[in-house]
């Protein structure tokens, strides 16, 4: 059914339903008690579908899209590394799905030990002091993070620290998440290689300043090896150091955030350790701290008592409430399963397999591929398209030519530091030979630029769907099927 | 190479004015509509709010780009060209016949401070 | 240093060492300070197999007790269809990335278009977002919303009827993004809407924020409330449970420009939490000012209907700092969820669910009031979740439902008790409830 194309509502018949509940059981009329001005007058136009017609309509839809499982994605910063399978199924444990989160905590200590258990493995390989698992997801990380760092401002009653410095070269979602914390952003400069240069750095150490952002590996992959002088610096300065943990992969087994100097860092659990994408979420940003930021940590967070149970507990002093209740417990369920897997003796090999694929990738390319930092990776790298740009094809159009030959793209056009960036991440779960053959399509797609560069600039050819319309798209945004179905009627 | 009016005044982010005793007419410049690209959205004032110079009174977007608007001279909006509220692109088919907004200043000597068509034309080119 | 998830054997170690010219793993790391090379070994225990995992699991599993659920408070024990976890558990879902590259993701761009279509269906409102966390960061996200939109206004109303932890959410992204919110007071059970009109003279408000139902389970009526607000240039915002909306007066109907709220109760399994998925709709007026993901129809360049990202431009990777949100992600599975359950449902399906679970409740009130221990807290219309009061010790009442494998109401203080009923709900099983709640010991 490569060619299926109907939208669900298309499948619509009056009359028709895919679903059947218990016959009328209680003799009772609710309904007739609620007054008719509080219901609603116009019907909501759901569809009317069989069972049947739902099932093959979204396997029909699954069959358009890539995922993980359908092949190498080596999408920069995205950490797209194998999601075991063991872990769907454990954490789709009735025992845990049932649970109500208002339910008594007798009722609930497997799930808080699980939570509590999970709170102190992060905590060791993080090297601080304790995590709260409630953000949602790596903003939501990023932005409670930074509410930690103002409130440890606050609680000191030092009010003009409302700065954070984060580096040119950083993700756009850095300095946002700093806008929504209240906090305003410095820019400091990067160096060629993307890491933050100090020189730059020093004069904007004053007394308004509450911290710093950074990732290390930065963007480019390359480890900030000035990071102890940067800690030292900011830390006299009084003000924290946050670490982004989009880059964590390649320090599991080598090095600890908290070792480097930093304070507050998140971790995406959808990346570093395994929790599916799921097509944009949903994933899970746990915030750690050192110890001298504990109380500070969003309310509620689980507490283990003498005794060896747990409870749900709230501090006074924390910086409130991020999420309803725990945060995204079917995600950590899943995150708790991949590191007992892996063990203390596997788990210290992510990082380094992790950079030799990396770095194996790398140093096989850069005869096509135009490397602009040169040196050892970590866990990605960044090229600024082809070496021979003479044909004119651009990174956009080998990133779609690759779509053809059955790989997902690589990041493009970030990091902005250059203008053909292609950020390539391939992780430690890809073996030897997935990577030769990627290594092959990309020499094949350069030797296509050069000769016949008109194919790779239609690029894709072979997909469901070519290039898309975007511009019309985004100057009447046509956001339903009501309105779509009038447009093309 | 883009297109710049001799008869114009302009600020360094990119916009243009056209002034006619109190009265300044503001858009952005032909240089700015080529580097953004297909413009789909123009986020313009309302009429009756205070736009400050320097100060940030709207934003173009194109498919994957947004600037800010900013004010080159400071007043109350007394016009907004709602014609770019259907049809933004008129913008890229003509940045400076098609303007957003017509401002009643309250410090006409502000206009000082901006470019000439000449100092405008050498930034593009940097 | 291979295992089940990392493939490599000694000769490709090897292989790889020589392409890249250095002699050991080791050798890609000379650029990490010694000093903060990590040289101890990890406190977490021995890998596990899957059998020893499986184990473990279970045992955790057996500290936790499934319960026949009484309570809500924001989470509802509604039934999940069997074929959503079937299909959830296709691989070309959940092992996806965020839709960037739609020539290979339109799977996943069509059920978002679907999943937008659906709640937009429901809240009667023209855009709906791919989907936020979860309800609370959608009302604090709203509350951005309505500053952004309404220039130079800082302070929103937010009803004291709506469930408290979403206000803690909500004050919270305030305190820290530097909004004014003001907590409108409750007045017998509902939203004090004296108190709006008097806080709305003050010219400074940018929108006010009401739940439907209430955190009481109440319908409130709002009639004349969004001709005040708009009358004082503010922008209406209603906190919907999406699933009653197949029922009850809409958003768009109470006259919203925007709403938001929580998708848990569109079937979602209530996993201790999360993850569920927070909605936004609104009217066109603030599709600019709407954060998160947003998907539209559009052709490819064959003409072929295809679906795409769009409205990008808003978005935290283009806008940095000036962005109205910092949100990057969607809980797109969720949103599949939904989707699935919406459409296995349908039209009639979800006003069945909603007239059964009625029904249940009403039933359950109706058994309480009739044993003369418990009074009605309000007397208002309700209709999957109420509150009742008693001067039974309802502390060890709830303890002996627990004993006996159910979730009572939850208990708010005063001598007033909560209870929810869905459709999974018997008559046996309220029967029993009752009985248990009212036996003498």
């Amino acid at each position: 059914m490569k060619h299926y194309d109907k939208i669900i509502f298309e499948l619509s018949r009056a009359g028709r339903k895919g679903y059947e509940l218990p016959a009328d059981k209680y003799g009772v009329d609710g309904m007739a008690e609620i007054p008719a001005d509080l219901l609603r007058t116009q019907e909501a136009e759901l569809p009317e579908v069989s069972e049947l017609e739902v099932v093959r309509h979204y396997t029909n839809l699954s069959n358009k899209n890539f995922g993980v499982d359908t092949g190498f994605y080596p999408l920069g910063s995205c950490t797209m590394k194998y999601n075991p399978k063991i872990n769907e199924e454990l954490a789709a444990l009735p025992a845990f799905m049932s649970l109500h989160p208002l339910q008594d905590e007798k009722a609930i200590q497997g799930a808080l030990e699980l939570y509590w258990n999970l709170q102190r493995m992060l905590s060791n390989i993080a090297g601080l002091a304790e995590f709260t698992l409630n953000p949602y997801a790596g903003a939501h990380g990023e932005l409670t993070g930074l509410m930690v760092m103002r409130q440890y401002h606050r609680s000191r009653g030092d009010h003009k620290r409302t700065k954070v410095i984060v580096p040119n070269s950083a993700h756009g979602t850095n300095p946002a998440s700093a806008m929504v914390a209240g906090l305003e952003v410095v820019e400091v400069k990067s160096k060629p290689n993307g890491s933050i240069d100090v020189e730059d750095l020093k004069p904007l150490l004053d007394d308004t300043i509450a911290g710093i952002m950074m990732t290390n590996p930065n963007t480019l992959g390359m480890f900030e090896t000035e990071i102890l002088e940067i800690a030292d610096l900011v830390h006299k300065a009084g003000g924290l150091l946050y670490y982004d943990g989009a880059n964590l992969n390649p320090l599991l087994g080598k090095v600890r955030p908290g070792d480097m100097g930093f304070d507050i860092m998140h971790i995406n659990l959808h990346k570093t350790f395994s929790t599916p994408h799921g097509g944009g979420g949903p994933g899970s940003g746990p915030v750690g701290v050192a110890k001298h930021l504990v109380q500070f940590l969003p309310n509620p967070h689980v507490v283990k008592r003498e005794d060896g149970t747990f409870t749900i507990s709230e501090g006074e002093e924390s910086l409130g409430n991020i999420s309803t209740f725990l945060g995204n417990f079917g995600v950590m369920m899943k995150a708790y399963a991949y590191i007992l897997s892996l063990g203390k003796e596997n788990i210290k090999n992510v990082g380094p397999l992790a950079t030799l694929n990396a770095n194996y990738i790398k140093e096989s390319l850069k005869d096509d591929y135009l490397l602009p930092i040169d040196g050892v990776c970590k866990h990605e790298f960044v090229f600024d398209g082809l070496k021979d740009k003479s044909t004119g094809v651009t990174t956009l159009n080998v990133a779609k030519r690759l779509l053809d030959y059955g790989f997902h793209a690589p990041t493009i056009y970030f990091p902005l530091l250059f203008h053909e960036s292609m950020m390539i991440e391939p992780t430690e779960t890809e073996s030897k030979e997935t990577l030769d053959d990627f290594i092959e399509v990309m020499h094949k797609v350069a030797k296509e630029s050069r000769e016949t560069p008109e194919v790779v600039k239609e690029a894709p050819l072979t997909t469901l769907v070519r290039k898309l319309d975007e511009t019309t798209a985004a100057k009447n945004p046509i956001l339903n099927y009501r309105t779509l179905k009038a447009a093309e009627a | 190479m883009s297109k710049i009016l001799d008869n114009l005044r302009y600020a360094d982010s990119h916009e243009w004015v056209k002034v006619d005793g109190d009265i300044a007419t503001v858009g952005i410049t032909d240089y700015a509509q080529h580097a953004l690209g297909n413009i789909v959205y123009v986020d313009m004032p309302e009429v009756g709010d205070e736009v400050t110079q320097g100060e940030d009174f709207g934003a173009v977007e194109s498919v994957k780009a947004a600037s800010d608007l900013i004010s080159p001279i400071s007043g109350e909006v007394i016009e907004i060209n709602e014609a770019l509220e259907d049809e933004p692109e008129l913008v890229n088919q003509d940045a400076f016949e098609n303007w957003i907004m017509k401002v009643r200043m309250t410090d006409p000597s502000e206009v000082e401070k901006l470019l000439d068509a000449a100092a405008y034309g050498k930034i593009c080119e940097e | 240093m291979s295992n089940r998830y990392m493939p490599h054997t000694e000769e490709d170690l090897k292989a790889m060492l020589d392409k890249i010219g250095v002699a050991s793993i080791d050798d890609l790391y000379v650029d990490v300070p010694g000093e903060v090379i990590y040289k101890e070994e990890y406190d977490i225990p021995s890998a596990m197999s899957e059998i020893e995992l499986r184990k473990h699991f279970e045992e955790l599993a057996g500290k936790n007790r499934t319960l026949t659920v009484f309570g809500g408070g924001g989470v509802y024990d509604h039934y999940s269809p069997s074929v959503i976890g079937h299909l959830l558990a296709r691989s070309e879902f959940y092992t996806a990335y965020t839709p960037y590259q739609p020539e290979i993701s339109q799977g996943t761009l069509q059920y978002i278009f679907e999943y937008q279509s659906m709640i937009s269906e429901l809240t009667g409102l023209e855009a709906t977002n791919a989907s936020m966390y979860d309800g609370a960061t959608a009302a604090a996200e709203v509350m951005f919303m309505m500053v952004a939109s309404a220039k130079k206004r800082n302070r929103v109303l937010i009803s004291d009827t709506i469930a408290g932890n979403v206000i803690k959410v909500v004050k919270t992204y305030a305190s820290f993004h530097g909004v004014d919110v003001t907590v409108i007071p409750e007045k017998d059970g509902v939203t004090d809407l004296a108190a709006i009109d008097k806080e709305l003279e003050t010219g400074d408000v940018a929108g006010v924020i009401v739940p439907t139902p209430n955190k009481y389970g109440i319908i409130e009526d709002f009639t004349g409330l969004a001709d005040k607000v708009h009358a004082a240039k503010g922008y209406l915002g209603v906190y919907a449970d999406p699933s009653t909306l197949a029922v009850l007066k809409t958003p768009v109907e109470w006259g919203a420009d925007v709403a938001c709220g929580d998708g848990q109760s569109l079937g979602m399994p209530m996993a201790f939490g999360g993850p569920y998925l927070g909605f936004i709709s609104c009217n066109k007026s603030m599709i600019r000012k709407m954060p998160g993901r947003v998907v539209g129809a559009t052709k490819d360049a064959d003409g072929k209907r295809a679906f795409v990202l769009t409205l990008q431009a808003r978005e935290q990777h283009i806008r940095r700092e000036k962005a109205t949100s910092n949100i990057c992600s969607n809980q797109s599975l969720m949103a599949l969820y939904a989707t699935i359950y919406l459409s296995l449902l349908g039209k009639e399906g979800l006003k069945e669910v909603n007239v059964m679970s009625c029904d249940g409740a009403h039933y359950l009130y109706n058994r309480l009031i009739a044993t003369g221990k418990f009074t009605p807290a309000f007397n208002k219309p309700f209709l999957k979740e109420f509150v009742v009061k008693t001067d039974l010790d309802m502390e060890k009442i709830n303890k002996r439902l627990l004993d006996n494998g159910i979730m009572g109401g939850i208990l708010l203080g005063d001598g007033m008790v909560e209870f929810a009923v869905t459709e999974k709900r018997t008559k046996e099983e309220i029967d029993n409830l009752v009985n248990l709640m009212t036996e003498e010991q």
